[in-house]
């Protein structure tokens, strides 16, 4: 038993070093904060997702792509396929060639992913002073303790410190890497109007847009988390058994 | 092979089939009655364990290939295409992922096993360098698969580890531009790391069934380390050690699928979300965990080495980082001739079993190590130069501690027999 605990400890040192490999930066640590996807039970909020969808499309979409999610995905956050496509044909993608060989535009489907706001990586940065907005469907998976980064940096502006110089397109971020971001503050209170009385502030809107981008950069969270509680009970119960097994048979060994 | 007198079967099919090819015969010689210490701890697990992560390693792979494309534009989009539209491919993707983490695991545990106990001495050497083989084909394989999602940390570690190469004299230039298939990591690259990736595994595969013939010719070391002299000493393989083998596998596939379902994304990069891109360079480049160490050892050599009071470069920093790097697993392959102390077990062996003791502790400090920024400070003391002690540290440990130990140390009496041993 005094082996068993000694491996399980080497394993711990094994594991407990890898969170240093990522790097720090100078910016202070992502405070936690209450989600409701955390946890062995965490579930997604659907409610939040769904304002947190309307965040997106009306504020962060101006510049920033969502390029791996389709809206027929959107079923996860609660909508109808009717509501679907209702916000699908919204949007306009270029298809074709048709039989005249000519591309022509038509309205999204379903099946589309989300339309991205620029046609390519160069004219994103030619209209942000050479900055490249990010794709924003893995941006929670590419930040180290990417949501309470994410709502960090949403709310994290402020006035630059004191003897800190900006140049023309840049912005203080106390959570930023280096204090500096290229984005200007995007969220301000008020600026999208929620229909179900939630309060229209920067902190709830960044909520609602990390649950969201969560969702798309973690479709399957929830059924991973519902799988694992069954494989680990399984698997918890099986080793009990396995460990009656052998001690019945090592009895009279020892 | 068993081809000499077999014992009949009492079922006839068993019977017609062992008659013609006595394949029943050999499992039941190797895996059914084949004695096996009785004092075994649960140490001795992590074989059977990183038998069974080689096994999903090699499924999981198979399945993941079946979707993946082996292209610049297309591989960050076929992962990710595994991960959204595949049914369950999320699963089989993280099972692979956090496989190859548990793999090592089991093998650092398999290995320290093997350390502490002696099981690399007279007559299990071949047995041993087979296995230090095997670590060396896992290492290649576990750093060409995390190429293959062809994210950041991928395309950068790729670049960082194959340039080491062109440090070596005259050739380097030449086996770079071998291993790129060009003048930059590019889609060749990825090509040939795919190609690579999907052989080296059956290649483990053979090293391990060598492994286990050479394993079962000398047969199993013990935590006594004393050889089993009457039957007293040993038990039959089935059911003693299958099942308990079983119940040490059932509680590590617990603690791996814990990860694999809550924490899938610990143990990688988040940069590796991150499509490859040769005009950005990450902040820190770091390997996977299991490289640290030796990343560690690599970069600890930051001073070209030359003759005194000249300008004359023998061995430039680079060079010297990359010796040390592939030399501290070169040491492995000799090991059973720098430690010829006759006591194997650390048991009885307390002076070897400090210094081995600080070994871990100093091997886990080099991880450390080489997770940090190259200029990071521990106080007023640069870390790179806590990095060159440890590693003088590991090297001193087989070159300088472990002959002098052979000749020097006396050790405590050994037990009279396996079973004895059990007893006290």
């Amino acid at each position: 038993m005094k082996k068993t605990i000694l491996s399980l400890m080497a394993l711990g040192l094994i594991i407990g070093f890898a969170p240093s490999s990522f790097a720090a930066g100078d910016a202070p640590h992502a405070p936690h904060q209450h989600w409701h996807f955390d946890g062995i039970t965490g579930q997604f909020d659907k409610a939040a997702m769904q304002r947190g969808l309307k965040v997106y499309r009306e504020v962060c979409s101006a510049c920033h792509s969502l390029k791996r999610v389709a809206y027929r995905n959107l079923v996860d956050l609660g909508y109808t396929e009717d509501q679907v496509k209702n916000i699908a044909v919204e949007y306009t993608v270029t298809d074709g060639p048709n039989e005249d060989g000519e591309m022509f535009d038509r309205p999204a489907r379903p099946s589309d992913k989300f339309v991205s706001p620029y046609p390519n990586d160069k004219a994103a940065k030619a209209l942000n002073n050479g900055a490249l907005p990010p794709d924003l469907s893995l941006i929670t998976k590419a930040r180290h303790n990417g949501p309470n980064y994410l709502y960090a940096i949403l709310t994290g502006y402020g006035e630059p410190e004191h003897g800190v110089e900006l140049m023309e397109g840049q912005h203080w971020n106390k959570y930023m890497p280096g204090h500096v971001i290229a984005m200007a503050a995007p969220l301000s209170d008020g600026i999208v109007a929620y229909e179900d009385g939630t309060p229209e502030t920067v902190s709830q809107y960044s909520k609602d847009v990390t649950n969201f981008l969560v969702w798309a950069a973690d479709p399957y969270l929830e059924t991973r988390k519902r799988t694992g509680i069954a494989v680990l009970i399984f698997l918890i119960v099986f080793s009990g058994v396995m460990y009656g097994v052998k001690k019945k048979i090592w009895k009279d060994i020892h | 092979m068993a081809s000499g007198p077999r014992e009949k079967f009492d079922n006839p099919t068993i019977e017609w089939i062992d008659s013609r090819l006595p394949i029943f015969t050999m499992l039941n010689k190797e895996y059914g009655v084949f004695p096996t210490p009785k004092n075994f701890n649960y140490f001795w697990n992590f074989g059977a364990i990183a038998m069974f992560m080689l096994i999903t390693m090699i499924v999981s792979g198979i399945i993941l290939a079946m979707s993946y494309t082996a292209h610049v534009d297309y591989a960050f989009d076929s992962v990710e295409r595994i991960m959204r539209d595949v049914n369950s491919g999320w699963l089989i993707r993280y099972i692979h992922m956090n496989g190859a983490s548990f793999f090592f695991i089991a093998v650092f545990i398999h290995m320290f096993r093997s350390l502490y106990y002696g099981s690399y001495k007279q007559p299990r050497e071949i047995l041993w360098i087979l296995g230090v083989v095997i670590f060396l084909l896992m290492m290649a394989t576990a750093f060409m698969g995390y190429v293959l999602p062809w994210g950041q940390m991928s395309y950068w570690g790729a670049t960082v580890i194959t340039n080491l190469f062109s440090a070596i004299p005259f050739v380097g230039e030449s086996i770079v531009t071998l291993l790129w298939g060009g003048f930059s990591v590019d889609n060749p690259t990825l090509n040939r790391f795919f190609a690579l990736h999907y052989l080296m595994p059956f290649l483990i595969c053979a090293v391990v069934f060598l492994h286990v013939w050479a394993l079962h010719v000398t047969g199993s070391n013990n935590p006594a380390g004393i050889e089993p002299k009457t039957k007293k000493d040993t038990l039959p393989f089935h059911p003693y050690y299958t099942m308990k083998d079983t119940f040490g596998l059932l509680v590590f596939i617990t603690i791996y699928a814990f990860f694999v379902f809550y924490a899938p994304d610990y143990l990688g990069h988040p940069d590796n979300y991150i499509p490859a891109d040769p005009l950005v360079t990450p902040a820190h480049i770091v390997p996977e965990w299991y490289f640290l160490p030796f990343y560690a050892m690599l970069r600890a050599i930051t001073f070209d080495i030359g003759i005194p009071f000249t300008d004359i470069t023998i061995i430039s920093a680079k060079l010297g980082g990359v010796i040390t790097m592939f030399g501290s697993i070169a040491l492995l392959f000799v090991l059973p001739w720098l430690d010829t102390h006759p006591i194997r077990s650390a048991r009885y062996r307390p002076l070897f079993k400090t210094f081995l003791l600080i070994f871990v502790v100093n091997f886990v400090f080099l991880g450390y190590v080489g997770s940090q920024g190259a200029d990071a400070m521990v106080g007023p003391i640069p870390l790179s130069l806590l990095g060159l002690l440890a590693t003088g540290y590991y090297y001193g440990f087989f070159l300088a501690i472990l002959p002098w130990l052979s000749k020097f140390e006396k050790g405590r009496d050994l037990p009279p027999s396996i079973h004895e041993s059990v007893l006290d």
